[in-house]
């Protein structure tokens, strides 16, 4: 049996596809169109917002920081212009993913994957790596047949060249990263003096190595196969949803301009689609759009602009590949009307969501108090007997003021008519009034002491604390029990 | 067995095989990721490396030290150096500070709190409590009754020296024996025990004789507790008309206090405790129910 040809496996048959197909080098070429201006405006804004947004000041007094958008680890402080956020509301952040989201349902439900082809780091990173590299090593088929020839010098030249651009924009993009968290003109000085902290440089030498790769080496594949959004979106998207569309109907059968051109004269079935394969030479992610939606495809429209750029050559109208949906493209073949509907019960619903969540932030965060107040009962002991006979209560509050000044307060109690309130450390207004005094955009501990001298029948009687800001006269107040024998 | 030169390729997975063919079946060449491979060498490297830079190996009586030098202990040591050196901010600030000066500056007042708790768990809550709520015969920190005095400066005095402490400067002064000592006779106790009693508000059993009691009192107590049994704290003696008892206020326990004395001990931290720490101890406790706690 040694020699004998291998048996054909059973079951296999000519049609029968690999299960795997190792990567195809993917060689976008250049585009001009009206999609692909949209894409290096959208390109310069949200790069233009991303790298220097850290620099934009925003004056909020003498004990604040003056950066527009700042994530404070060390103080434990967000903030972003007008306001400033504390730990235990991060619940907006919580609120602006959850808007996020929606708005991503329901770009989805009107016009398919913009977020993908438009707005994603991934895109737009990825397109900037691919200006560079066009922009040094040539565009796609220049590319493609020095990456066939042997390497030489000029040419080697050119890819470090390239390297080293990418991982320039790599490096900045963590530099700008790592300005969110501090004060970026101060953070600039000390990194290039190296004065930065360790933390600084790890977070810029992480996030170069993920642009590095994600953008230069990665791209399409973290689309198609990293990236969940494709799976959830086909699940999500509907028969109106506008996506980037080969319109069948108009192109097939494809041919050769002139032998379409004859076919029509005589009357025969010829398409628009003169199988130039510039659509498939532009795409980023390599796919054939004429083969319909596919989980590939990131929708960025490159593929209308270079059909376009085509059609207009050949004389024939523009608008072979452009945002349709599939029931257009069937009603077209059956004859009947065309139909649009962006109003429609699943965007008024993501759109009325939106609205409800977006108002709910807006209301919880112009009524949010700059004042709060959080007590916490002694656990041991919860009482003690006092040489009178009275009964002490000890408990530990805790005031934040979001002012960014002073500010004083005045602690009474609620509930307990006869009990007398005592802070320990603190002073007293001219009533007697027990007065707590809390430094600019900090929170103070302090014990509280409450006495009842009254004998009760009950082990455990409801009590509020109940804060007075002396300037503003705003109050805030928390309930607790007193507990006796 | 078939050794084929030819790159074979399975029709069904695409990937090429082996050659080897056995009945019919063969093996498809799949190779480890090579990225995966070298992950794989890159951490038998870096073992090498760290039995060599690290402590690793257990010997019989030891273990190799590592080239580094590195021990867990000193890392603590380190991290606690760290801290130390962080707060010393605020510890040099302490130990400037008078007692009172700390109390009138919220942020320092604060930080001493905190150590002090701290130090209070280490060192006081084995009797104390944990909330420093006590336990009979081991007062209640928390309470406005004290035995020699709840100022600052007391207290200080107090955890510094102790009581009946093998300090000289501690409190000295106990109860005495009066019956175990004969001083008493045990129907004097009993009367003695009923008044001091009643001296509370507590009820006396049926045919208790205040007056023999009072007269006891008068000749044997009042000189330490005073003549309204309002105590004394330069001698430790407890205020007898509160609400408050150290023992227990049943007439038994009193009896048993007067037959056999009491004389709880406190010990002397002075030596033991640096003074920073008897300071942040003494603004704690003082915080719980010192001078009333005001």
């Amino acid at each position: 049996m040694a020699d004998a040809p291998l048996p054909h496996p059973l079951g296999a048959s000519a049609d029968d596809a690999p299960l795997y197909a190792p990567r195809k080098q993917i060689y976008p070429q250049a585009v001009k169109g009206r999609y692909r201006t949209i894409k290096w405006v959208v390109l310069a804004i949200t790069l233009g917002i991303y790298y220097f947004l850290p620099f934009i000041r925003w004056e909020r007094g003498p004990n604040a920081p003056d950066q527009a958008i700042l994530v404070d680890l060390a103080n434990s402080r967000f903030y972003f212009f007008f306001i400033e956020i504390w730990p235990q509301e991060v619940y907006y952040i919580t609120g602006l993913l959850v808007l996020a989201a929606l708005t991503l349902f329901l770009m989805n439900a009107v016009a398919g994957r913009i977020w993908c082809g438009y707005l994603c780091p991934q895109t737009v990173w990825t397109d900037l790596f691919y200006a560079v590299e066009r922009f040094i090593e040539g565009d796609r088929r220049e590319r493609m047949r020095r990456d066939k020839e042997r390497l030489t010098l000029p040419v080697l030249g050119r890819k470090v060249l390239k390297h080293g651009i990418w991982l320039m924009i790599a490096w900045w993009t963590g530099g700008a990263w790592v300005l969110y968290f501090a004060d970026a003109p101060t953070l600039v000085s000390e990194l290039a003096t190296f004065r930065a902290s360790f933390v600084a440089y790890l977070w810029i030498g992480i996030l170069t190595f993920t642009t590095y790769t994600l953008a230069g080496f990665m791209r399409e594949q973290v689309c198609t196969y990293m990236c969940p959004w494709p799976r959830i979106q086909a699940a999500l998207t509907d028969e109106y949803a506008l996506n980037v569309t080969y319109r069948y109907d108009r192109g097939e059968p494809r041919g050769s301009v002139k032998k379409n051109d004859v076919l029509k004269l005589q009357g025969l079935p010829a398409g628009d689609c003169i199988d130039c394969n510039q659509c498939v030479a532009v795409c980023p992610t390599g796919v054939d759009i004429r083969k319909g939606l596919q989980l590939d495809c990131i929708q960025c429209g490159l593929c209308m602009d270079a059909c376009d750029t085509v059609m207009t050559k050949i004389g024939r109208p523009q608008g072979l590949i452009a945002y349709d949906t599939d029931m257009n493209v069937q009603a077209r073949i059956e004859g009947r009307p065309e139909v649009r509907r962006i109003v429609r019960p699943r965007t008024l619903f993501y759109a009325g969501l939106m609205a409800v969540v977006g108002l709910v932030m807006i209301g919880s965060l112009a009524m949010r108090q700059s004042l709060y107040l959080s007590v916490m009962h002694d656990r041991n002991p919860l009482y003690v007997r006092l040489s009178d006979g009275s009964i002490r209560n000890g408990f530990t509050i805790r005031i934040a003021n979001k002012n960014l000044d002073e500010r004083r307060y005045s602690l009474s109690l609620d509930g307990l008519p006869e009990a007398r309130i005592d802070v320990v450390g603190g002073d007293l207004d001219q009533q007697g009034r027990p007065i707590v005094t809390v430094g600019p955009d900090q929170t103070r501990e302090t014990r509280v002491l409450v006495t009842d001298t009254a004998s009760r029948a009950e082990d455990s009687m409801p009590l509020r604390f109940v804060l007075t800001d002396l300037a503003t006269g705003d109050t805030a107040s928390t309930s607790d029990h007193f507990k006796a024998p | 067995m078939a050794h084929d030169k030819h790159e074979q390729v399975d029709a069904i997975s695409g990937v090429t095989t082996t050659g080897h063919s056995w009945d019919d079946i063969q093996e498809l060449n799949n190779p480890l990721p090579r990225w995966w491979l070298w992950t794989f060498y890159a951490s038998i490297a870096w073992a090498i490396a760290y039995c060599i830079a690290y402590p690793a190996w257990p010997l019989v009586s030891s273990y190799t030290k590592g080239a580094l030098g590195w021990q867990s202990r000193d890392a603590v040591v380190a991290e606690l150096d760290a801290l130390k050196e962080q707060r010393s901010g605020m510890t040099a600030k302490l130990a400037a500070s008078s007692l009172d000066e700390i109390r009138q500056n919220p942020e320092l007042f604060a930080f001493a709190r905190a150590q002090g708790k701290a130090a209070f768990g280490d060192n006081c809550a084995p009797c104390h409590g944990a909330g420093g709520a006590g336990a009979k015969g081991y007062p209640n920190l928390n309470d406005d009754d004290w035995l020699w005095g709840g100022s600052l400066a007391q207290i200080e005095q107090t955890i510094r020296h102790g009581a009946r402490s093998t300090s000289d400067q501690g409190h000295s002064g106990s109860m005495p024996a009066f019956g175990r000592d004969g001083m008493l006779k045990r129907e004097e106790i009993s009367q003695a025990a009923d008044y001091v009693r009643s001296l509370s508000g507590l009820p006396t059993g049926n045919g208790a004789d205040l007056v023999a009691g009072a007269k006891v009192f008068a000749d044997n107590c009042a000189a330490c507790h005073g003549e309204k049994g309002l105590g004394n704290q330069d001698l430790g003696a407890p205020n007898l008309s509160d609400k408050i008892w150290l023992f227990g206020a049943d007439k038994a326990t009193i009896v048993e206090g007067l037959t056999n004395g009491r004389g709880g001990v406190m010990p002397t931290w002075h030596g033991r405790l640096d003074d920073t720490t008897i300071k942040v101890l003494t603004l704690y406790v003082h915080s719980l129910g010192g001078d009333q706690a005001r």
